[in-house]
């Protein structure tokens, strides 16, 4: 089943001088849902392999709380969800951007976190409320690495 | 033992008291509950967190000798004899032996009738200090009252866990499993998501139980001491980067509740030991 679904997410316009806090930018990018995928990177930008490897194995994406991945150094991988082992050669870069950024669209009792979100939630400890797990930047880092998975 | 008779009389003199305002309760309440449907039964049969823990945490929960948890249940059953406030009052001076609470625990949390409202075993073990012996209540997840609860737990180890949740218990299980299922924090994700459906699966190093609660108050390696199911709980949240609620809300022990209700039959662990 093929859908098009067009989620134009409100973009935060803030005026610098009405709330210096936030800087005048949006936590989270504008993206368009296209089948199952997000084809565009978000905010155009370029991601860092090496940097999202590090993201995937560390604490910010915690990926291996649930998932197998080629990352000998770290000693417990969860299953929660499938191994990432040669999810490149399986998933598209688009389709990758989705299952980071809107997972639900795709399986909406899915345990796997949106990690650009921060509508919808309930209860967000203090620290992270308002914030995504992961930035724009960050998801094309951690998509860079995934597709090098193959 | 001579001032057990009479106080049995003077409790259950009291308990006619307060049935007025509890019948009143119950017929308020009783639309919503008797029409009700009866829950359904809980996915699989119960299976205590003891079965999924690792041989080592075990082997430290079966060694009588080894086993933190008894450092608690040393200082509950000391606990128990300490006459306090004017009324030079102790648990035991009302309850008697302590044997007199075997079986007790197993069916916490419980309506309390004087107020009509849920408490589990420490807010009971307060009640008693502010109701009967004149003191203030102990702070929550203090050690003298997770020493008394898990020492008055003790007494009900190997009894299975029979909660009620009928007449006003049942609005309380019904905000408990509508909380057990709600998405909540950073990582949106309910009770039931991973102590249902993913029970087994790992979470990095951790094997994912079935979330259950005859083991507690538990003796939690993590933490290097004995920690109420709230207080679990509040950790469970705190990993999915959601707001814990507080220890000893309304809300919390309806988690408990249905919580408790879910593993109903499985047998009460005193002291269980955890990771
Ligand atoms: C709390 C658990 C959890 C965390 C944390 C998590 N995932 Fe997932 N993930 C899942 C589950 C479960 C699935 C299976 C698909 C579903 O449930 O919809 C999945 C699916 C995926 C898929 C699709 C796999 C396929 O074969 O189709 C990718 C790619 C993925 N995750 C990457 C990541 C990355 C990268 C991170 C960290 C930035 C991450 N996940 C963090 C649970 C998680
Ligand atoms: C993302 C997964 C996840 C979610 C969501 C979660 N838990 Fe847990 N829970 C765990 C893990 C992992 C453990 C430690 C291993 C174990 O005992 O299951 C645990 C342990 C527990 C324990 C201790 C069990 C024992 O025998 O020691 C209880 C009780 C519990 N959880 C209840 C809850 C409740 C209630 C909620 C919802 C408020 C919840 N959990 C949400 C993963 C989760």
């Amino acid at each position: 089943m093929r859908m098009v679904l067009a989620v134009w997410l409100p973009a935060v316009v803030t005026l610098a001088a009405a709330a210096p806090s936030t800087a005048g930018s949006d936590p989270i990018a504008i993206y368009q849902i296209v089948g199952d995928a997000i084809p565009a990177p978000l905010d155009d930008l370029d991601g860092d392999p090496a940097r999202g490897r590090a993201i995937v194995a560390g604490r910010k994406g915690n990926c291996l709380a649930c998932h197998q991945a080629p990352i000998p150094e770290e000693p417990f991988h969860g299953n929660l969800g499938p191994p990432l082992d040669g999810i490149g050669s399986r998933a598209s870069a688009g389709a990758l951007r989705l299952r980071l950024v809107a997972p639900r669209t795709l399986n909406p009792d899915t345990v796997m976190p949106a990690f650009h979100q921060v509508e919808g939630l309930r209860r967000v400890l203090a620290p992270h409320r308002g914030s995504p797990i992961l930035t724009a930047q960050e998801i094309e880092d951690v998509i860079a690495y995934l597709v090098t998975l193959r | 033992m001579a001032g057990n008779g009479t106080n049995a009389v003077r409790r259950r003199l009291k308990r006619c008291r307060w049935l007025w305002p509890v019948m009143a309760g119950a017929v308020v309440a009783w639309p919503g509950w008797v029409g009700s449907e009866p829950p359904e039964p809980p996915p699989f049969s119960p299976r205590s967190g003891y079965e999924f823990a690792r041989p080592e945490t075990r082997a430290i929960q079966d060694d009588e000798f080894a086993n933190p948890g008894l450092f608690w249940i040393e200082r509950g059953a000391e606990l128990w004899t300490v006459s306090v406030g004017d009324g030079e009052r102790s648990c035991h001076s009302c309850h008697g032996a302590a044997t007199a609470m075997a079986g007790v625990a197993a069916t916490y949390p419980k309506i309390d009738e004087v107020t009509g409202r849920l408490v589990n075993l420490e807010q009971r073990i307060n009640l008693c200090r502010t109701r009967h012996m004149d003191v203030q209540p102990y702070l929550p997840e203090s050690d003298p009252l997770l020493s008394l609860s898990t020492y008055v737990t003790r007494q009900s180890a190997g009894e299975p866990l029979r909660v009620r949740i009928d007449g006003p218990a049942r609005a309380w299980f019904e905000r408990g499993r509508e909380l057990y299922r709600e998405r909540v924090g950073q990582m949106n994700v309910a009770c039931t998501q991973c102590h249902d459906q993913r029970v087994g699966h790992r979470l990095r190093a951790e094997r994912i139980s079935q979330g259950q609660i005859n083991g507690f108050p538990a003796y939690l390696l993590r933490w290097g001491t004995v920690s109420s199911a709230h207080r679990r709980f509040q950790f469970c949240n705190e990993q999915a980067r959601a707001e814990p609620l507080p220890i000893g809300s309304d809300d919390y022990n309806a988690l408990q509740l249905y919580v408790a209700w879910r593993g109903t039959g499985l047998l009460v662990e005193a002291p269980a030991v955890r990771r």
